[in-house]
Protein backbone atom coordinates (compact mmCIF):
# COMPACT_ATOMS: atom_id res chain seq x y z
CA UNK A 1 0.00 0.00 0.00
CA UNK A 2 1.61 3.36 -1.53
CA UNK A 3 0.21 6.73 -0.25
CA UNK A 4 1.84 9.61 -1.51
CA UNK A 5 2.01 13.29 0.66
CA UNK A 6 1.84 16.11 -1.85
CA UNK A 7 0.90 19.80 -1.19
CA UNK A 8 1.72 22.03 -4.18
CA UNK A 9 2.97 25.03 -2.20
CA UNK A 10 5.76 24.24 -0.11
CA UNK A 11 5.98 24.15 3.89
CA UNK A 12 2.31 22.59 4.16
CA UNK A 13 3.24 20.34 6.90
CA UNK A 14 3.93 17.33 4.18
CA UNK A 15 7.06 15.41 6.18
CA UNK A 16 5.21 16.58 9.05
CA UNK A 17 2.20 14.17 8.13
CA UNK A 18 3.81 11.70 6.57
CA UNK A 19 6.89 11.50 9.44
CA UNK A 20 3.86 11.02 11.83
CA UNK A 21 1.91 8.78 10.42
CA UNK A 22 4.76 6.25 9.73
CA UNK A 23 5.92 6.36 12.89
CA UNK A 24 2.67 5.92 14.30
CA UNK A 25 2.16 2.53 12.13
CA UNK A 26 2.70 -0.87 13.96
CA UNK A 27 5.08 -1.18 10.88
CA UNK A 28 5.83 0.90 7.98
CA UNK A 29 8.11 2.54 5.37
CA UNK A 30 8.95 6.31 4.79
CA UNK A 31 10.47 7.32 1.52
CA UNK A 32 11.26 11.00 0.85
CA UNK A 33 10.85 11.69 -2.61
CA UNK A 34 12.09 15.35 -2.14
CA UNK A 35 15.25 14.82 -3.35
CA UNK A 36 16.45 18.36 -3.89
CA UNK A 37 15.77 18.85 -0.05
CA UNK A 38 15.29 15.83 1.61
CA UNK A 39 14.47 16.01 5.09
CA UNK A 40 12.76 13.18 6.93
CA UNK A 41 16.09 12.03 7.61
CA UNK A 42 16.63 14.23 9.89
CA UNK A 43 13.78 13.59 11.85
CA UNK A 44 14.14 9.41 11.96
CA UNK A 45 17.81 9.92 12.43
CA UNK A 46 18.16 6.57 10.68
CA UNK A 47 20.14 3.68 12.08
CA UNK A 48 22.40 1.21 9.86
CA UNK A 49 22.26 3.23 6.69
CA UNK A 50 23.03 2.07 3.71
CA UNK A 51 24.01 4.00 0.80
CA UNK A 52 23.19 3.29 -3.01
CA UNK A 53 25.16 5.66 -5.72
CA UNK A 54 22.32 6.62 -8.43
CA UNK A 55 23.98 6.72 -12.02
CA UNK A 56 22.84 7.93 -15.50
CA UNK A 57 23.95 7.67 -18.84
CA UNK A 58 26.13 10.25 -20.48
CA UNK A 59 27.56 9.80 -23.41
CA UNK A 60 31.60 10.23 -24.50
CA UNK A 61 32.89 10.88 -27.39
CA UNK A 62 36.13 9.31 -29.29
CA UNK A 63 37.45 12.94 -31.50
CA UNK A 64 39.56 9.85 -33.43
CA UNK A 65 36.65 8.16 -34.45
CA UNK A 66 33.97 11.60 -34.81
CA UNK A 67 33.98 12.78 -38.39
CA UNK A 68 31.98 15.29 -38.05
CA UNK A 69 29.13 14.94 -39.54
CA UNK A 70 26.94 16.20 -36.22
CA UNK A 71 23.86 14.03 -37.09
CA UNK A 72 24.42 13.84 -33.14
CA UNK A 73 23.77 17.33 -32.52
CA UNK A 74 20.53 17.62 -35.02
CA UNK A 75 19.55 14.61 -33.08
CA UNK A 76 19.45 15.70 -29.89
CA UNK A 77 16.39 17.71 -28.65
CA UNK A 78 17.46 18.64 -25.11
CA UNK A 79 20.95 20.89 -26.95
CA UNK A 80 22.99 18.77 -24.95
CA UNK A 81 25.53 18.78 -27.53
CA UNK A 82 27.77 20.86 -30.61
CA UNK A 83 29.71 21.02 -32.26
CA UNK A 84 32.79 23.35 -31.87
CA UNK A 85 36.14 24.39 -33.23
CA UNK A 86 36.00 20.84 -34.83
CA UNK A 87 35.01 18.87 -31.56
CA UNK A 88 31.99 17.51 -30.55
CA UNK A 89 31.22 18.73 -26.76
CA UNK A 90 28.67 17.44 -24.35
CA UNK A 91 26.70 19.17 -22.03
CA UNK A 92 26.20 16.56 -19.26
CA UNK A 93 23.80 18.95 -17.69
CA UNK A 94 21.14 18.91 -19.63
CA UNK A 95 21.60 15.58 -20.87
CA UNK A 96 18.59 13.33 -20.61
CA UNK A 97 20.09 9.70 -21.32
CA UNK A 98 18.29 8.84 -24.36
CA UNK A 99 20.93 7.21 -25.82
CA UNK A 100 19.97 8.40 -28.94
CA UNK A 101 23.15 10.24 -30.34
CA UNK A 102 25.14 6.77 -29.02
CA UNK A 103 22.70 4.68 -31.12
CA UNK A 104 22.68 6.92 -34.14
CA UNK A 105 25.94 7.59 -34.86
CA UNK A 106 27.41 6.38 -37.98
CA UNK A 107 31.06 6.41 -37.09
CA UNK A 108 30.71 4.72 -33.47
CA UNK A 109 32.61 7.31 -32.44
CA UNK A 110 30.29 7.66 -29.23
CA UNK A 111 30.02 5.50 -26.02
CA UNK A 112 28.22 6.02 -22.62
CA UNK A 113 29.89 6.21 -19.30
CA UNK A 114 28.12 6.85 -15.27
CA UNK A 115 27.68 10.05 -14.40
CA UNK A 116 26.68 9.94 -10.53
CA UNK A 117 23.98 12.35 -10.10
CA UNK A 118 23.05 11.80 -6.28
CA UNK A 119 22.27 8.63 -3.52
CA UNK A 120 19.62 6.71 -1.84
CA UNK A 121 20.38 6.31 1.90
CA UNK A 122 17.84 3.66 3.22
CA UNK A 123 18.12 3.08 7.62
CA UNK A 124 15.73 2.19 10.00
CA UNK A 125 14.21 4.11 12.50
CA UNK A 126 12.60 1.82 14.90
CA UNK A 127 9.19 0.03 13.50
CA UNK A 128 10.37 2.48 10.28
CA UNK A 129 12.32 2.17 7.07
CA UNK A 130 13.52 5.03 6.16
CA UNK A 131 14.63 5.52 2.62
CA UNK A 132 16.02 8.91 1.66
CA UNK A 133 17.07 10.18 -2.30
CA UNK A 134 19.56 12.89 -2.13
CA UNK A 135 19.73 14.80 -5.25
CA UNK A 136 24.09 16.06 -6.14
CA UNK A 137 24.09 19.99 -5.64
CA UNK A 138 24.27 21.28 -9.05
CA UNK A 139 22.20 18.78 -10.51
CA UNK A 140 18.72 19.79 -12.87
CA UNK A 141 16.85 16.45 -12.46
CA UNK A 142 15.97 13.83 -9.58
CA UNK A 143 13.44 12.20 -11.76
CA UNK A 144 16.15 9.31 -12.20
CA UNK A 145 16.59 8.69 -8.46
CA UNK A 146 12.86 8.90 -7.60
CA UNK A 147 12.61 6.19 -9.78
CA UNK A 148 15.19 4.09 -8.21
CA UNK A 149 13.00 5.10 -4.79
CA UNK A 150 10.26 3.88 -6.13
CA UNK A 151 11.01 0.30 -7.91
CA UNK A 152 12.27 -0.28 -3.61
CA UNK A 153 8.72 0.90 -2.64
CA UNK A 154 7.43 -2.16 -5.36
CA UNK A 155 9.49 -4.34 -3.28
CA UNK A 156 8.22 -3.70 -0.11
CA UNK A 157 5.04 -5.01 0.98
CA UNK A 158 4.84 -2.73 3.92
CA UNK A 159 2.48 0.32 4.61
CA UNK A 160 4.55 3.23 2.44
CA UNK A 161 4.76 6.78 2.59
CA UNK A 162 5.75 9.12 -0.06
CA UNK A 163 6.81 12.47 0.95
CA UNK A 164 6.64 14.36 -2.49
CA UNK A 165 8.33 17.36 -3.30
CA UNK A 166 6.69 20.83 -3.27
CA UNK A 167 5.10 22.33 -6.61
CA UNK A 168 3.71 19.89 -9.53
CA UNK A 169 5.97 19.87 -11.99
CA UNK A 170 7.90 16.63 -13.87
CA UNK A 171 9.14 15.33 -9.82
CA UNK A 172 6.20 15.40 -8.26
CA UNK A 173 4.61 13.46 -11.17
CA UNK A 174 6.97 10.75 -10.84
CA UNK A 175 6.45 10.45 -7.12
CA UNK A 176 2.43 10.29 -7.14
CA UNK A 177 2.59 7.93 -10.32
CA UNK A 178 2.56 4.48 -8.56
CA UNK A 179 0.68 5.49 -5.86
CA UNK A 180 -2.63 3.90 -4.19
CA UNK A 181 -4.12 6.80 -2.65
CA UNK A 182 -2.86 10.58 -2.60
CA UNK A 183 -2.91 12.75 0.81
CA UNK A 184 -3.11 16.55 0.35
CA UNK A 185 -2.09 18.92 2.54
CA UNK A 186 -3.20 22.50 2.74
CA UNK A 187 -3.13 25.60 4.56
CA UNK A 188 -5.31 28.16 5.29
CA UNK A 189 -4.11 30.69 3.06
CA UNK A 190 -4.96 32.28 -0.23
CA UNK A 191 -1.45 30.77 -1.82
CA UNK A 192 -2.30 27.63 0.07
CA UNK A 193 -5.41 27.14 -1.54
CA UNK A 194 -4.42 28.43 -4.90
CA UNK A 195 -1.31 25.53 -5.01
CA UNK A 196 -3.71 22.78 -3.48
CA UNK A 197 -6.41 23.32 -6.90
CA UNK A 198 -3.11 22.69 -9.06
CA UNK A 199 -2.39 19.67 -7.19
CA UNK A 200 -5.82 18.60 -7.02
CA UNK A 201 -5.83 18.89 -10.83
CA UNK A 202 -2.97 17.03 -10.98
CA UNK A 203 -3.69 13.89 -9.12
CA UNK A 204 -6.98 13.79 -10.74
CA UNK A 205 -5.24 13.68 -14.29
CA UNK A 206 -3.37 10.69 -12.78
CA UNK A 207 -7.14 9.26 -11.69
CA UNK A 208 -5.87 8.41 -8.02
CA UNK A 209 -8.31 8.37 -5.32
CA UNK A 210 -7.16 11.09 -2.85
CA UNK A 211 -8.28 12.97 0.99
CA UNK A 212 -7.36 16.42 2.40
CA UNK A 213 -5.56 17.55 5.62
CA UNK A 214 -6.31 20.67 6.91
CA UNK A 215 -2.98 21.51 8.36
CA UNK A 216 -2.70 24.82 10.60
CA UNK A 217 -6.28 25.16 11.26
CA UNK A 218 -6.95 28.54 12.80
CA UNK A 219 -10.35 30.05 14.53
CA UNK A 220 -12.71 31.18 11.89
CA UNK A 221 -12.86 30.43 8.31
CA UNK A 222 -10.80 28.38 6.37
CA UNK A 223 -9.94 28.67 2.36
CA UNK A 224 -8.80 25.95 1.89
CA UNK A 225 -11.82 23.84 3.54
CA UNK A 226 -14.22 26.13 1.87
CA UNK A 227 -12.29 24.51 -1.50
CA UNK A 228 -12.36 20.80 -0.34
CA UNK A 229 -16.72 21.56 0.05
CA UNK A 230 -17.07 23.08 -3.01
CA UNK A 231 -15.29 20.63 -4.88
CA UNK A 232 -16.38 17.68 -2.35
CA UNK A 233 -13.67 16.66 -1.42
CA UNK A 234 -12.90 14.25 1.45
CA UNK A 235 -11.29 15.96 4.39
CA UNK A 236 -9.40 13.48 6.08
CA UNK A 237 -8.62 15.26 9.40
CA UNK A 238 -7.47 18.92 10.74
CA UNK A 239 -4.45 20.01 12.45
CA UNK A 240 -4.58 22.86 14.47
CA UNK A 241 -2.03 25.41 14.40
CA UNK A 242 -0.11 24.78 17.65
CA UNK A 243 3.12 26.61 19.03
CA UNK A 244 3.92 23.13 21.08
CA UNK A 245 3.51 21.30 17.76
CA UNK A 246 5.29 24.15 15.69
CA UNK A 247 8.44 23.93 17.94
CA UNK A 248 9.03 19.89 17.99
CA UNK A 249 8.68 19.95 14.25
CA UNK A 250 11.29 23.02 13.93
CA UNK A 251 13.39 21.16 15.94
CA UNK A 252 13.40 18.15 13.88
CA UNK A 253 11.48 15.84 16.60
CA UNK A 254 8.61 13.20 15.68
CA UNK A 255 5.40 14.85 17.65
CA UNK A 256 4.13 11.17 18.37
CA UNK A 257 7.04 9.50 19.66
CA UNK A 258 7.52 12.92 22.37
CA UNK A 259 3.85 13.33 23.12
CA UNK A 260 0.93 11.74 24.24
CA UNK A 261 -1.92 13.72 22.99
CA UNK A 262 0.11 13.78 19.54
CA UNK A 263 0.22 10.19 19.20
CA UNK A 264 -3.58 9.60 19.85
CA UNK A 265 -4.24 12.55 16.71
CA UNK A 266 -2.00 10.70 14.18
CA UNK A 267 -3.37 7.77 15.31
CA UNK A 268 -6.97 8.85 14.56
CA UNK A 269 -5.71 9.84 10.99
CA UNK A 270 -4.01 6.92 10.38
CA UNK A 271 -6.97 4.77 11.67
CA UNK A 272 -9.48 7.31 8.69
CA UNK A 273 -6.30 7.15 6.40
CA UNK A 274 -6.46 3.19 6.21
CA UNK A 275 -9.73 3.00 5.68
CA UNK A 276 -10.23 5.28 3.08
CA UNK A 277 -7.61 3.73 1.41
CA UNK A 278 -9.54 0.36 1.94
CA UNK A 279 -12.52 1.73 0.60
CA UNK A 280 -11.16 2.86 -2.34
CA UNK A 281 -9.38 0.30 -3.32
CA UNK A 282 -13.12 -2.28 -2.90
CA UNK A 283 -14.65 0.61 -4.95
CA UNK A 284 -12.24 1.21 -7.95
CA UNK A 285 -9.50 -2.01 -7.78
CA UNK B 1 19.52 46.19 -15.34
CA UNK B 2 20.39 44.25 -11.88
CA UNK B 3 18.59 40.98 -10.88
CA UNK B 4 17.79 40.46 -7.47
CA UNK B 5 16.59 36.97 -7.07
CA UNK B 6 15.08 35.49 -3.78
CA UNK B 7 15.10 31.37 -3.26
CA UNK B 8 14.66 29.82 -0.07
CA UNK B 9 15.27 25.66 -0.29
CA UNK B 10 12.70 24.92 2.00
CA UNK B 11 9.02 25.94 0.90
CA UNK B 12 6.92 27.89 2.52
CA UNK B 13 9.52 30.25 4.31
CA UNK B 14 8.24 33.27 2.74
CA UNK B 15 9.67 34.07 -0.44
CA UNK B 16 6.67 35.75 -2.39
CA UNK B 17 5.45 37.33 0.89
CA UNK B 18 9.36 38.92 1.08
CA UNK B 19 9.34 39.50 -2.78
CA UNK B 20 5.52 41.35 -3.01
CA UNK B 21 7.24 43.70 -0.10
CA UNK B 22 10.15 44.42 -2.07
CA UNK B 23 8.18 44.78 -4.90
CA UNK B 24 6.44 47.61 -3.40
CA UNK B 25 9.46 49.18 -1.28
CA UNK B 26 11.89 49.55 -4.56
CA UNK B 27 8.44 50.42 -6.66
CA UNK B 28 10.51 48.18 -8.77
CA UNK B 29 9.76 48.75 -12.78
CA UNK B 30 10.19 45.14 -13.57
CA UNK B 31 9.32 41.64 -11.56
CA UNK B 32 8.59 38.12 -12.28
CA UNK B 33 7.21 35.04 -10.53
CA UNK B 34 9.63 32.06 -10.85
CA UNK B 35 7.51 29.38 -9.40
CA UNK B 36 6.02 28.41 -12.93
CA UNK B 37 4.41 24.76 -11.40
CA UNK B 38 3.30 27.09 -7.75
CA UNK B 39 3.12 30.31 -8.93
CA UNK B 40 1.53 32.94 -6.11
CA UNK B 41 3.01 36.28 -6.67
CA UNK B 42 -0.31 37.03 -9.12
CA UNK B 43 -1.94 36.91 -6.31
CA UNK B 44 -1.52 39.56 -3.66
CA UNK B 45 0.30 42.03 -6.78
CA UNK B 46 -3.05 43.20 -8.04
CA UNK B 47 -2.86 44.16 -12.28
CA UNK B 48 -4.61 47.41 -13.42
CA UNK B 49 -4.20 45.83 -16.91
CA UNK B 50 -5.21 42.51 -18.79
CA UNK B 51 -2.57 40.08 -19.03
CA UNK B 52 -1.18 39.24 -22.34
CA UNK B 53 -1.15 35.68 -22.85
CA UNK B 54 0.63 33.08 -24.32
CA UNK B 55 0.92 29.20 -24.87
CA UNK B 56 4.10 27.91 -23.92
CA UNK B 57 5.42 24.89 -25.94
CA UNK B 58 7.20 22.01 -23.93
CA UNK B 59 9.13 19.28 -25.15
CA UNK B 60 7.26 17.64 -28.18
CA UNK B 61 6.00 14.27 -27.28
CA UNK B 62 5.79 10.77 -29.63
CA UNK B 63 2.31 9.80 -31.19
CA UNK B 64 2.10 6.36 -32.98
CA UNK B 65 -0.29 6.06 -35.53
CA UNK B 66 -2.22 2.49 -35.36
CA UNK B 67 -2.73 2.26 -38.97
CA UNK B 68 0.84 1.69 -39.52
CA UNK B 69 2.18 0.59 -36.58
CA UNK B 70 3.49 -3.17 -37.21
CA UNK B 71 3.79 -4.06 -33.45
CA UNK B 72 7.15 -4.51 -33.73
CA UNK B 73 8.27 -3.20 -30.14
CA UNK B 74 11.70 -1.58 -31.24
CA UNK B 75 10.18 1.84 -29.83
CA UNK B 76 9.86 -0.07 -26.66
CA UNK B 77 12.97 -1.63 -26.62
CA UNK B 78 14.46 1.77 -27.08
CA UNK B 79 12.66 4.02 -25.18
CA UNK B 80 14.71 5.02 -22.22
CA UNK B 81 11.54 6.72 -20.21
CA UNK B 82 9.21 3.22 -20.47
CA UNK B 83 6.91 5.32 -21.56
CA UNK B 84 5.79 3.24 -24.54
CA UNK B 85 3.08 0.49 -23.60
CA UNK B 86 2.65 -2.55 -25.62
CA UNK B 87 -0.98 -3.77 -24.47
CA UNK B 88 -3.88 -3.53 -26.25
CA UNK B 89 -2.12 -1.52 -28.67
CA UNK B 90 1.18 0.32 -28.51
CA UNK B 91 0.74 3.63 -27.22
CA UNK B 92 2.89 6.87 -25.63
CA UNK B 93 2.77 7.31 -22.03
CA UNK B 94 2.61 11.42 -22.65
CA UNK B 95 3.46 11.80 -19.06
CA UNK B 96 6.58 9.66 -18.63
CA UNK B 97 7.43 10.43 -22.61
CA UNK B 98 10.74 13.23 -22.75
CA UNK B 99 10.27 13.72 -26.32
CA UNK B 100 13.63 12.51 -27.20
CA UNK B 101 12.91 10.98 -30.29
CA UNK B 102 14.43 7.95 -30.27
CA UNK B 103 11.58 6.04 -31.14
CA UNK B 104 10.76 8.02 -33.85
CA UNK B 105 13.99 7.48 -35.75
CA UNK B 106 14.08 3.39 -35.05
CA UNK B 107 10.74 2.44 -35.80
CA UNK B 108 11.28 0.73 -39.36
CA UNK B 109 7.53 1.66 -41.02
CA UNK B 110 7.83 5.67 -39.73
CA UNK B 111 4.62 5.12 -37.73
CA UNK B 112 5.77 7.48 -34.91
CA UNK B 113 6.09 11.12 -34.95
CA UNK B 114 6.61 13.93 -32.46
CA UNK B 115 4.03 16.79 -31.87
CA UNK B 116 4.55 19.78 -29.94
CA UNK B 117 2.09 20.60 -27.27
CA UNK B 118 0.95 23.79 -25.37
CA UNK B 119 2.49 22.82 -21.73
CA UNK B 120 1.82 26.41 -20.04
CA UNK B 121 1.05 29.92 -20.63
CA UNK B 122 3.10 32.90 -19.96
CA UNK B 123 1.46 36.13 -18.69
CA UNK B 124 2.82 39.51 -18.87
CA UNK B 125 1.41 42.81 -17.59
CA UNK B 126 2.39 45.53 -18.95
CA UNK B 127 1.19 48.75 -17.06
CA UNK B 128 3.51 51.15 -14.52
CA UNK B 129 5.66 48.17 -14.58
CA UNK B 130 6.54 45.08 -16.32
CA UNK B 131 4.96 41.62 -14.78
CA UNK B 132 5.97 38.55 -16.18
CA UNK B 133 4.59 35.32 -14.76
CA UNK B 134 3.08 31.82 -15.85
CA UNK B 135 1.77 28.55 -14.99
CA UNK B 136 3.05 25.14 -15.96
CA UNK B 137 0.14 23.15 -17.57
CA UNK B 138 -0.84 20.09 -14.94
CA UNK B 139 1.33 17.20 -15.80
CA UNK B 140 3.42 18.96 -18.78
CA UNK B 141 6.23 18.10 -16.19
CA UNK B 142 9.43 19.83 -17.21
CA UNK B 143 10.03 23.69 -15.69
CA UNK B 144 13.08 24.99 -15.90
CA UNK B 145 12.60 26.28 -19.91
CA UNK B 146 9.74 27.69 -18.98
CA UNK B 147 11.53 29.93 -16.09
CA UNK B 148 13.59 30.60 -19.03
CA UNK B 149 10.84 32.10 -21.09
CA UNK B 150 9.48 34.04 -17.71
CA UNK B 151 12.68 35.96 -17.17
CA UNK B 152 13.15 36.21 -20.86
CA UNK B 153 9.50 37.80 -21.39
CA UNK B 154 10.32 39.89 -18.52
CA UNK B 155 13.92 41.89 -20.16
CA UNK B 156 11.99 41.96 -23.69
CA UNK B 157 8.84 43.96 -22.24
CA UNK B 158 11.20 46.19 -19.97
CA UNK B 159 12.49 49.49 -21.19
CA UNK B 160 14.77 51.45 -18.55
CA UNK B 161 14.96 50.36 -15.30
CA UNK B 162 17.84 49.77 -12.44
CA UNK B 163 16.58 46.89 -10.94
CA UNK B 164 14.20 44.03 -11.13
CA UNK B 165 12.79 41.48 -8.39
CA UNK B 166 12.18 37.55 -9.34
CA UNK B 167 10.61 35.27 -6.84
CA UNK B 168 11.84 32.01 -6.94
CA UNK B 169 10.95 28.38 -6.34
CA UNK B 170 11.87 25.99 -3.86
CA UNK B 171 14.47 23.31 -4.44
CA UNK B 172 17.68 23.10 -6.02
CA UNK B 173 16.99 21.18 -9.00
CA UNK B 174 15.80 22.58 -12.73
CA UNK B 175 13.77 25.56 -12.40
CA UNK B 176 16.16 27.16 -9.52
CA UNK B 177 19.06 26.27 -12.06
CA UNK B 178 16.97 28.25 -15.07
CA UNK B 179 16.03 31.13 -12.39
CA UNK B 180 19.84 31.67 -11.10
CA UNK B 181 21.19 32.17 -14.70
CA UNK B 182 22.02 35.89 -14.90
CA UNK B 183 21.31 37.55 -11.80
CA UNK B 184 22.96 39.80 -9.66
CA UNK B 185 21.98 38.63 -6.45
CA UNK B 186 20.31 36.47 -4.23
CA UNK B 187 18.31 36.51 -1.10
CA UNK B 188 18.12 33.15 0.93
CA UNK B 189 14.56 33.59 3.06
CA UNK B 190 15.41 30.85 5.71
CA UNK B 191 13.40 30.06 8.67
CA UNK B 192 14.80 29.11 11.95
CA UNK B 193 13.93 24.63 11.80
CA UNK B 194 16.09 22.20 11.50
CA UNK B 195 14.62 21.15 7.92
CA UNK B 196 15.15 24.93 6.92
CA UNK B 197 18.71 25.34 7.90
CA UNK B 198 19.73 21.61 5.79
CA UNK B 199 17.84 23.05 3.08
CA UNK B 200 19.01 26.64 3.43
CA UNK B 201 22.78 25.10 2.99
CA UNK B 202 21.85 22.93 0.33
CA UNK B 203 21.22 26.42 -1.68
CA UNK B 204 23.44 28.26 -0.85
CA UNK B 205 25.80 25.46 -2.24
CA UNK B 206 23.77 25.74 -5.41
CA UNK B 207 23.35 29.46 -5.59
CA UNK B 208 27.49 29.45 -4.68
CA UNK B 209 28.46 27.66 -8.61
CA UNK B 210 27.07 30.78 -10.25
CA UNK B 211 29.26 33.03 -8.27
CA UNK B 212 26.39 35.68 -7.95
CA UNK B 213 26.33 37.40 -4.12
CA UNK B 214 24.05 35.62 -1.57
CA UNK B 215 22.67 37.15 0.94
CA UNK B 216 20.41 35.47 3.43
CA UNK B 217 17.45 36.87 6.05
CA UNK B 218 15.50 34.77 8.86
CA UNK B 219 11.59 34.48 8.40
CA UNK B 220 9.80 33.93 11.31
CA UNK B 221 12.76 34.14 13.71
CA UNK B 222 10.97 34.30 16.62
CA UNK B 223 9.32 31.13 16.71
CA UNK B 224 12.88 29.04 17.59
CA UNK B 225 15.54 31.35 18.81
CA UNK B 226 18.10 28.52 19.41
CA UNK B 227 17.90 27.95 15.41
CA UNK B 228 18.08 31.47 14.70
CA UNK B 229 21.13 31.87 16.30
CA UNK B 230 22.61 28.54 14.85
CA UNK B 231 21.49 30.16 11.61
CA UNK B 232 23.22 33.38 12.02
CA UNK B 233 26.34 31.41 13.20
CA UNK B 234 26.76 29.63 10.44
CA UNK B 235 26.35 32.55 8.23
CA UNK B 236 29.38 34.29 10.11
CA UNK B 237 31.34 31.68 9.91
CA UNK B 238 30.90 31.60 6.07
CA UNK B 239 30.55 35.38 5.76
CA UNK B 240 27.45 35.63 4.19
CA UNK B 241 25.82 38.47 4.99
CA UNK B 242 22.77 38.48 7.09
CA UNK B 243 20.03 40.90 5.34
CA UNK B 244 17.78 40.91 9.27
CA UNK B 245 15.31 38.79 11.45
CA UNK B 246 11.60 39.05 10.40
CA UNK B 247 9.38 38.07 13.06
CA UNK B 248 6.05 35.18 13.08
CA UNK B 249 3.38 37.52 12.51
CA UNK B 250 -0.51 36.50 12.24
CA UNK B 251 -1.15 40.05 10.60
CA UNK B 252 1.12 38.78 7.67
CA UNK B 253 -1.21 35.79 7.03
CA UNK B 254 -4.25 38.19 7.10
CA UNK B 255 -2.29 40.38 4.83
CA UNK B 256 -1.70 37.77 2.24
CA UNK B 257 -5.21 36.23 2.50
CA UNK B 258 -6.53 39.67 1.93
CA UNK B 259 -4.34 39.97 -1.37
CA UNK B 260 -2.41 42.30 -0.08
CA UNK B 261 1.56 43.08 0.89
CA UNK B 262 2.85 42.81 4.41
CA UNK B 263 3.99 46.41 3.87
CA UNK B 264 0.62 47.33 3.24
CA UNK B 265 -0.45 47.38 6.58
CA UNK B 266 1.51 48.82 9.97
CA UNK B 267 2.50 45.57 11.45
CA UNK B 268 5.55 43.74 12.89
CA UNK B 269 6.46 41.86 9.83
CA UNK B 270 6.21 44.46 7.64
CA UNK B 271 8.18 47.18 9.68
CA UNK B 272 11.00 43.72 9.59
CA UNK B 273 11.06 43.93 6.19
CA UNK B 274 11.93 47.26 5.06
CA UNK B 275 14.99 46.83 6.92
CA UNK B 276 15.79 43.64 5.40
CA UNK B 277 14.95 45.24 2.05
CA UNK B 278 17.51 47.96 2.83
CA UNK B 279 20.04 46.02 4.02
CA UNK B 280 19.57 43.89 1.20
CA UNK B 281 19.58 46.72 -1.09
CA UNK B 282 22.98 48.39 -0.12
CA UNK B 283 24.70 45.07 -0.64
CA UNK B 284 22.83 44.71 -4.05
CA UNK B 285 24.46 48.26 -4.84
CA UNK B 286 27.91 47.98 -3.41
CA UNK B 287 28.05 44.69 -6.13
CA UNK B 288 27.02 47.20 -8.59
CA UNK B 289 29.65 49.75 -8.02
CA UNK B 290 31.87 46.76 -8.02
CA UNK B 291 31.14 45.88 -11.22
CA UNK B 292 30.76 48.81 -12.68
CA UNK B 293 34.53 50.52 -11.79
Amino acid sequence: MKIAVLSGKGGTGKTLVAVNLAAVAKEASYIDCDVEEPNGYLFFKPEHVQTEKIPVKIPIVDENLCNGCRKCVDFCKFNALAYINNKPIVFDEVCHSCGGCVLFCPEKALAEKDKIVGEIQSGVSEKVTVITGVLNIGEASGVPIIKKLLKRADEDPKLTFIDCPPGSACIVMESIKDADYCILIAEPTLFGVHNLNMVYELVNLFGKPLGVVLNKCLEGENPAEEFCIAKGLKILGRISFDNELGTLNSNALISVREHKKYHELFSSLLKIVTEEVQHETVVNP
Amino acid sequence: MKQLLILSGKGGTGKTTLASAFIKLSKAKAYADCDVDAPNLHLVMNQSCEARRSDYYGLAKAGINQDLCMRCDLCRKFCRFEAIEAKPAYKVDCYACEGCGVCEVVCPVSAITLKSAVAGELMLYVADAVFSTAQLKMGSGTSGKLVTEVKKQMRSATVETDLAIIDGSPGIGCPVIASLSGVNMVLIVTEPSISGISDMERIIKTAKKFQTKIAICVNKYDTNMTNTEKIEEFCEKHKLPLTGRIPYDPEAVWAINNSQSIIDLDCAAGRAARTVFNETMKILCDESKRLNG
